[in-house]
């Protein structure tokens, strides 16, 4: 790996003296405060140390000429930062939930898996959570997906106003998930007689009597359903961003081609464009997955911490800081994490063995 | 034609830029000044009339303590963003406030005194008149092992029934809410008269207000004395016994007088503005909607009392008075002890509680205020504050921990869902008070 | 032709019902947000204002939001700038570099997306304490950057991922190393992606409440504390709350606009072929 390292001397004094500089600014910047024109920079300046430091040793590493070890030192940074601020997190909260840590102090005495029995022995809640999670997750990915996809095919028709129209599926994305839950709330207001309002008021008007609905508050579990409604609205249209992204990335040659040797626009898609959007899909499924699973403020604002609308985020978050009870919330996480586990690793593994075939 | 080399040089210069640029660029803030005492008060006070309360309280403080810089750090406490979990959070990081505001009761006593974070405040109710103008049945709610934890600025009334006068006329009742509803039995008769005539009788809104009307036709049906004896350790009143169920059938028939859409309200104000708009006849709010209905605008609807709306005591609980509190507290890892006290001090004080209540809607804790700054009602509400039997509020976090008060919530959210299963919902609310350690 | 225009038609009113249904709820924030106080109410949620425009609920809502708007727009722009940046670099060496164990270093990364924030609070604001960037926007940017990295480093390798070897192959025969590469044939490629990217991070740091308001002192809170703050213990006034999360949200549709070009920029890619 180290093979081979060619000596340049304007790039070493570079690299040595941006060492020098960044291990002097976390050095004194760790003991005394910078302040400059009245602010106080200290943790700028600190992160600004940290960066120089590390591009100074990148600088020496590149010497090397070893692409792997190159890329290796590159990707250190993102590597040592997910290191800290995700696993060990996420082992600190396991360690939690193997606690009988309950009230604002810390308590770490070891009660096993205690806290995972109560979740699991007879808690209707946490049987009302699993299913209406499960609801959200499928409505809410398959929803965003079939959408953005026929948004971005639409939008890549190269027809006039296709700007405008883009603003305005992506205008959603910018409403904060609590005023988007508020208002949808609303919009899907129940209520019949006279004080009939919101949608069902606009289908009563437009003679469209059966499609009046009682949106979320309909039965379980198809009242969870409608909770998808807010959320594909607001994120259908970074979905259909994601796709276009990726249909700019395949080629006008390509499509040409095909059209030369007389295949239909609905062939093109079927058989070119779509195989190619296939890692795009994965990105987005990925990330409505993040979404969902981790699902609170928009289900908050919608269904106001209704039990029949409640979700592990807000269970979780009632637990932890509502009951005190960190030790039962911090299971209640890893619970999450563990489901997620189980659903997206096969599919992240099963995607990568694929590509690496092809 | 390609480059050959990378300019890491150019890089580098490039993210150094990008970082000091994002330094120097936009204003400038002052750093608060760590020479001079301050004291960093955390409250959910930030919304109309409430900010403008705490705001002219802070008036009174740096009148009385000019070197004292008041920091004021509310968070909104609504809509899943709460307050309370950035109090948590900073808490067992070690990064306590000054002061911060709780409800006074269980809320205080099984978060914050359970946990050794805060200090009993016997020397400051010993030191000033606070003690001594308190309702004598206050002081044992606010309490651990006799000693007082918090200090109550202001008093909310939770067991208020709001009417439109109006929809009664209209449907023909006679009986007089203010008087006629000694028991729940009395207002299902009106109601019956109301629905009736086509209206709903009592509005209800988002999931928790399901909570506050459970406490109140508790009271209603079981009586102060009972409702008291639910909450002493080990509870006096038995959490399976036929006064509970009595209580759980009344919630049951009362929930079959309201608007079949509350669940999906968001919170209390469109279930009172169903009142006010003719649609309903009874709502059963806290005292707060009286700010909601009778302000000027932009804070309120501007209404005449005793003609677009008026007021009674909810149904059973007449000469009872169901209460909940805002209260501060002196934290054990208070970084300016003294500034704590002198904030303390001056939240106790009548000059303190006289800024803030008229402003926020409530009544002052104190039973000595100057009645002639206070609203109609709110002057009705401290005749009664004074000589009713003072009892405490379940959702609003005086009688109850925190956790059993969530465990209550998920037992009556699913109780709405089916309200035939009266046996369920009780041994729910057995389980959770076993779960919480006060059932044995 | 004729077959074309009717297609063309077709799609335009697909479109446009589908534009009325993402713009409905935006027509009613609008509306809400022009009422008086005393005219919000679910019954009447479509009628019109009455008594003139309240244009007063967005001075109301501005004069809360400003003092920490700059707050937001030092974070977000650094965050979003460098965040992008080290996704795609990331994003490049994983999909074009990979080494032995590359996949296991995504998929690692990958996970990380999916903690659930709430449940890490206190370790994370202990950290931050250690290494003393607690209390500043700094550290919040440093925070946003490292939450982000599983996202953006998904995007920019899935994107890298399909955009074939070959290009690659004739610039290392220029002679060009792995960052040579990256600058003057990747970057340039990647203009779709830095869009993607740039909208989501952008909104995500922008909208974020639970960090910011945990993670800096109250001087430095952005403005989503403020918007948070605009609803009472007790009382939410929903005409100003509309108003300001409108106005709160103007900065990123600015955004949206200015981005959206970027999207048409993809195609360098037969330019440098031919």
């Amino acid at each position: 790996m180290f093979r081979k390292f060619t000596l340049r001397v304007p790039r070493l004094i570079l690299a040595l003296a941006l060492i020098l500089l960044g291990a002097v600014c976390i050095f004194t910047l760790g003991k005394i405060h910078l302040i400059i024109a009245e602010k106080n920079l200290t943790s700028l300046g600190l992160l600004a140390g940290g960066l120089i430091f590390y591009i100074g040793i990148v600088l020496v590493i590149s010497m090397f000429e070893s692409e792997t070890v190159l890329s290796i030192a590159l990707l250190l940074p993102s590597m040592v930062a997910v290191a800290i601020f995700v696993y060990s997190f996420i082992g600190w909260s396991i360690r939690v939930s193997l606690s009988k840590w309950k009230g604002l102090n810390p308590d770490f005495t070891w009660v096993g898996l205690k806290q995972y029995y109560i979740l699991f022995h007879n808690n209707p809640r946490f049987v009302i959570d699993v299913r209406n999670t499960a609801v959200f997750t499928v409505g809410f990915i398959l929803g965003c997906l079939i959408l953005g996809l026929g948004l971005a095919i639409l939008l890549d028709q190269k027809l006039k106003g296709e700007a405008l129209f883009r603003g305005i599926f992506l205008f959603p994305m910018s409403i904060s998930f609590i005023a988007s839950g508020v208002v949808w709330g609303w919009l899907m207001n129940p209520a019949t007689g006279n004080r009939i309002t919101g949608i069902n008021l606009i289908f009563q008007t437009l003679g469209l009597k059966s499609f009046i609905s009682l949106w979320h508050s309909t039965p379980q579990p198809w009242g969870m359903a409608f909770t998808v409604i807010p959320a594909v609205w607001q994120l259908s249209g970074f979905t259909m961003a994601l796709y276009m992204g990726g249909m700019r990335s395949i080629s006008d040659d390509l499509r040409e081609a095909a059209r030369v040797d007389g295949a239909s626009e609905f062939q093109i898609y079927r058989y070119i464009i779509f195989p190619l959007l296939q890692p795009v899909t994965l990105s987005a499924v990925i990330i409505l997955a993040h979404m969902s699973l981790k699902i609170f403020d928009l289900i908050v604002a919608l269904g106001n911490k209704d039990i029949r609308l409640d979700v592990p985020g807000i269970y979780m978050w009632t637990t932890t800081f509502d009951g005190t009870n960190y030790a039962q919330g911090a299971a209640i996480g890893v619970l999450m994490l563990v489901s997620v586990a189980i659903l997206v690793v096969p599919y992240l593994v099963h995607n990568m063995r694929t590509e690496t075939q092809l | 034609m390609l480059s050959k080399k990378f300019s890491w040089g150019f890089l580098s210069l490039m993210i150094v830029a990008i970082l000091v640029l994002s330094a120097c660029g936009p204003a400038a803030k002052t750093p608060a000044p760590t020479t001079s005492t301050e004291v960093e008060v955390f409250s959910w006070w930030v919304g109309p009339g409430e900010a403008d309360g705490l705001a002219a309280m802070v008036t009174v403080f740096n009148q009385q303590y000019p070197n004292i810089k008041f920091v004021n750090a509310a968070v909104a406490g609504g809509a899943g963003t709460n307050a309370k979990a950035v109090l948590a959070t900073r808490l067992a990081a070690g990064d306590a406030p000054d002061s911060w505001q709780a409800h006074a009761g269980q809320e205080t006593i099984a978060t914050y005194v359970t946990a050794g974070q805060v200090k009993p405040l016997d020397d400051l109710f010993a030191s000033t008149d606070f003690g001594k103008v308190l309702p004598a049945t206050l002081l044992p709610l606010i309490s651990q092992d006799g000693h007082p934890y918090s200090v109550p600025v202001n008093i909310h009334r939770s067991n208020v029934l709001w009417y439109n006068p109006k929809v009664l006329a209209a449907a023909g009742v006679t009986a007089n809410p203010k008087t006629d509803f000694t028991t729940l039995d009395a207002f299902f008769a009106v109601c019956d008269q109301i629905k009736a005539a086509g209206k709903i009788c009592l509005s209800l809104g988002g999931p928790w207000t399901a909570v506050h009307l459970f406490e109140n036709v508790m009271i209603g049906t079981i009586g102060a004395d009972k409702w008291n004896g639910l909450w002493t350790t080990p509870p006096t009143t038995d959490w399976a016994g036929a006064d509970v169920a009595a209580g759980i059938a009344n919630f049951a028939k009362a929930l079959s007088y309201t608007n079949a859409d509350a669940s999906t309200l968001s919170d209390w104000q469109p279930a009172s503005k169903m009142m006010i708009d003719g649609d309903a006849a009874f709502n059963i709010m806290g005292d707060w909607a009286y700010g909601y209905f009778a302000n000027p605008a932009p804070n309120g609807l501007a209404l005449t009392p005793h003609t677009d709306f008026d007021w009674a005591v909810s149904p059973g609980t007449y000469g009872t008075f169901n209460f909940l509190s805002d209260s501060f507290v002196l934290p054990v890892a208070a970084k300016h002890p003294d500034a704590t006290i002198a904030w303390l001090t001056v939240a106790a004080s009548r000059a303190g509680q006289e800024a803030f209540n008229p402003l926020k809607g409530s009544i002052c804790a104190r039973t000595d205020c100057n009645q002639a700054l206070f609203s109609e009602y709110s002057q009705d509400a401290a005749k009664d504050w004074a000589s009713n039997v003072v009892v405490g509020s379940l959702f609003h976090g005086v009688v109850a921990a925190p956790a059993w008060v969530t465990s209550i919530g998920t037992a009556i959210g699913l109780f709405q869902a089916d309200t035939s299963k009266t046996a369920d919902f009780q041994a729910a609310l057995v389980a959770a008070c076993k779960a919480d350690g006060t059932c044995p | 032709m004729t077959r074309r225009v009717l297609t063309h038609t077709l799609f335009y009113i697909i479109l446009i019902i589908l534009a009325v249904f993402y713009l409905l709820p935006i027509y009613l924030m609008l509306l809400t947000s022009f009422k008086s106080f005393d005219q919000v109410d679910l019954k009447t949620m479509w009628s019109l204002p009455t008594n003139g425009l309240h244009i007063a609920n967005f001075i109301a809502g501005y004069k809360q939001l400003a003092p920490n708007i700059n707050n937001s727009l030092m974070m977000v722009i650094p965050e979003a700038i460098l965040s992008s940046l080290l996704g795609s670099l990331n994003g490049y060496l994983l999909a074009k570099w990979k080494f032995r164990g590359s996949n296991l270093v995504f998929t690692l990364i990958l996970f990380g997306m999916f903690i659930p924030y709430q449940s890490i609070l206190i370790p994370l604001v202990k950290f931050m304490q250690a290494i003393k960037l607690y209390g500043d926007i700094p550290g919040l940017v440093l925070v946003h950057i490292i939450y982000g990295i599983p996202i953006t480093t998904l995007i920019f390798r899935n994107y890298y991922a399909g955009i074939e070897t070959e290009i690659l192959d004739a610039g290392k025969i220029d002679g060009a190393g792995l960052m040579g590469l990256y600058r003057y044939i990747m970057f340039p490629l990647s203009a779709p992606s830095f869009a993607v990217v740039i909208i989501w991070q952008f909104t995500q740091a922008w909208n974020e409440f639970l960090f910011a308001v945990v993670l800096t002192n109250q001087s430095h809170w952005p403005v989503t504390v403020a918007l948070n703050n605009l609803a009472g213990s007790q009382l939410v006034q929903w005409n100003v709350l509309m108003a300001a999360t409108l106005l709160a949200a103007l900065p990123t549709l600015l955004l949206y606009l200015f981005l959206g070009r970027y999207f048409l920029r993809g195609l360098m890619a037969g330019a440098l072929k031919g």
